[in-house]
């Protein structure tokens, strides 16, 4: 059976939502909302190059390289926010960031 | 031939920046006071060269140069502008006086430019980023305070949520059009059978990501903690220019790539728009934190803005434009004041805390009571013009529902606006006094007083902008 567009499109939503679930239903750490983050960077990647190969058009594979380097700086931005609230708190437990509410 | 010069304010402010991190970070002494002012500098001088360029698209169809992207940009350099003089009093006192402070928000400024320009999927995200990490990073600026860290990281989950789902909808549009630039978007979609369900689902998450960025309800979850955490001045900041530049790129991306598909957005933005009026309405009664209050205040205008938006014609746009440009204005004084509440050299941020102020600073209080009358929308200042202009667009597109909620929303939101007006003249002052204020709060908020109090006589030339950004927009 050949690998079609549909496959590529059911694998990368399958991860988005995974990355979704994984922001909202974790109830333990930090870090894995920042994995969550790169699995949904990730599924719109995969979403991209398989459309950029189905068309026949190189602005999908432009655009996933711009979106892997943005990432990069987007995980660097992120730990460390994580760092200097560690820092303050000295947890990161998702339960613990509760501070702030009304 | 390239013709980079469409994008010479944006490289204008990036040297900039550039230069005054150089210089920020040789000598050995606090440079603070020398960036911010080199930064203001920067934005008055990006204005003056936005002013100036030539109307075109350029860098292969990424960057579009017209009417509206020059008004957008002249806005969000005046409110960035405002935002660092803010800051400088309160910062110092603060002990948050480092010179990354205004250079980060002028990349954050070259990022809302870029997003408002953006022609191109591609160039609306990378401008976006910009903004956004750089906010992430000014949110939690007071990296000693557990509240601002909070606030930080509060905003940054819920930003890279935001992001991610705006880059899932554009890779679907981008696999069901064949192409990420506007024109050609608008070009395929000119054709009604192209509109196929894939398309609308990634238009849909394109929104929700764009929603997210706007505070728009049911995304509006991070704006009070993210408001309250964060230090003033960069509330201030987050209210005024990065809230112009995100509704500018909503109205760019919806009235110009997908303004054929405006029978499938105009939908969900009077449902967005309807949740946002209420919400901020009624869940800002009863906040005695008052940068709390003035999160859901925000709220609830970003969804009087969208009215405009909802009606999906040119008067609509226009209204659009005219309040977010006032509602910016206006913002930034009342901002102003709640910089200027500091109690023996604490910040204070409680809305009894301004009781009694029109005792000892009558001055503040009555620009202050000007500024709540102005958002509550009553004649004739500013804010009333710009509710007038969205809800009759509203009425003229026969969105009735919209317009009526609109205006009781406007009635319930004038509950709290008036509180602080009577807490400031009527009651008895808690503690010792506020302290004095200082000059640059009194240059903002006189500034933005007079606008608001004297819109009315002049409001031509700000008509007649948004009118020329709207034609340019929706050509």
């Amino acid at each position: 059976m050949a690998v079609s567009l549909a496959h590529f499109l059911t694998v990368s939503a399958i991860l988005l939502v995974l990355g979704i679930f994984g922001i909202f239903l974790n109830r333990k750490n930090v870090i894995v909302i920042l994995m969550s983050v790169e699995l949904i960077l990730l599924a719109v990647n995969l979403n991209l190059v398989a459309f950029s190969a189905a068309l026949g058009d190189l602005t999908g594979q432009v655009f996933t390289m711009f979106i892997l380097t943005v990432a990069a700086a987007e995980a660097a931005i992120g730990l460390a926010i994580v760092v200097i609230y560690f820092r303050n708190r000295g947890t990161i437990e998702v339960e613990d960031i509760s501070t702030l509410k009304g | 031939m390239m013709n980079w010069t469409l994008a010479l304010p944006e490289l204008v402010l990036a040297v900039c920046g550039l230069a005054i991190l150089g210089i920020g970070v040789l000598p050995k002494r606090n440079t603070f006071f020398p960036c911010a002012m080199a930064v203001v500098g920067a934005f008055l001088l990006t204005a003056v060269v936005t002013l100036g360029v030539p109307e075109g698209t350029a860098f292969g169809g990424q960057i579009a140069a017209d009417a509206f992207s020059r008004f957008a940009k002249v806005l969000i350099l005046l409110g960035a502008a405002a935002g660092v003089v803010l800051s400088i009093d309160f910062n110092a006192r603060e002990g948050l006086d480092r010179f990354e402070y205004p250079v980060l928000l002028l990349f954050a400024t070259l990022g809302m430019m870029v997003m408002v320009s953006a022609n191109d999927l591609m160039a609306l995200y990378i401008g976006l980023e910009l903004l956004s990490l750089s906010l992430y990073v000014v949110a939690a600026f007071n990296r000693d305070d557990e509240r601002s860290a909070e606030a930080g990281l509060k905003y940054f989950v819920l930003g890279a949520l935001a992001s991610g789902l705006l880059l899932y909808g554009s890779s679907l549009v981008y696999g069901f059009t064949g192409t990420t630039n506007f024109d050609s978007i608008a070009n395929v979609l000119s054709d009604p059978t192209k509109a196929s369900s894939g398309l609308v689902v990634g238009l849909v998450f394109v929104m929700v990501g764009l929603a997210f960025k706007i505070s728009a309800v049911p995304f509006h979850m991070w704006t009070p903690d993210v408001y309250e955490g964060a230090p003033t001045p960069v509330t201030a900041f987050f209210a005024a220019a990065p809230k112009v530049a995100a509704i500018a790129l909503f109205a760019r991306v919806l009235g110009g790539p997908f303004g054929d598909l405006a029978g499938q957005w105009q939908q969900v933005v009077v449902v967005i728009s309807l949740l946002s009026m209420v919400l901020g309405a009624f869940a800002a009664i009863g906040q005695e934190n008052i940068k709390r209050l003035m999160a859901y205040s925000s709220i609830g205008h970003v969804g009087f803005a969208l009215v405009g938006l909802a009606a999906a014609s040119e008067a609509g746009m226009r209204g659009l434009l005219v309040y977010m440009a006032i509602y910016l204005l206006m913002n930034l004084g009342a901002f102003a004041v709640l910089v200027a509440m500091r109690r023996q050299g604490r910040a204070v941020e409680q809305v009894k805390d301004l009781a009694g102020l029109a005792k000892t600073d009558l001055g503040m209080a009555v620009w202050m009571a000007i500024f709540m009358f102005s958002m509550a929308g009553i004649p004739p200042l500013a804010g009333f013009f710009g509710k007038m202009f969205v809800f009759k667009a509203a009425v003229d597109a026969g969105l009735w529902t919209l317009a009526i909620v609109g205006v009781l929303a406007s009635v319930v939101s004038a509950f709290y606006y008036l509180r602080i007006v009577k807490v400031m003249f009527f009651d008895d002052q808690v503690g010792a006094a506020l302290d004095p204020r200082p000059a640059t709060v009194s240059l903002v908020m006189t500034a933005s007083g007079l606008f608001t109090l004297l819109f009315f006589l002049y409001p031509a030339p700000l008509v007649a902008a948004a009118q020329a950004a709207v034609a340019a927009l929706l050509g």
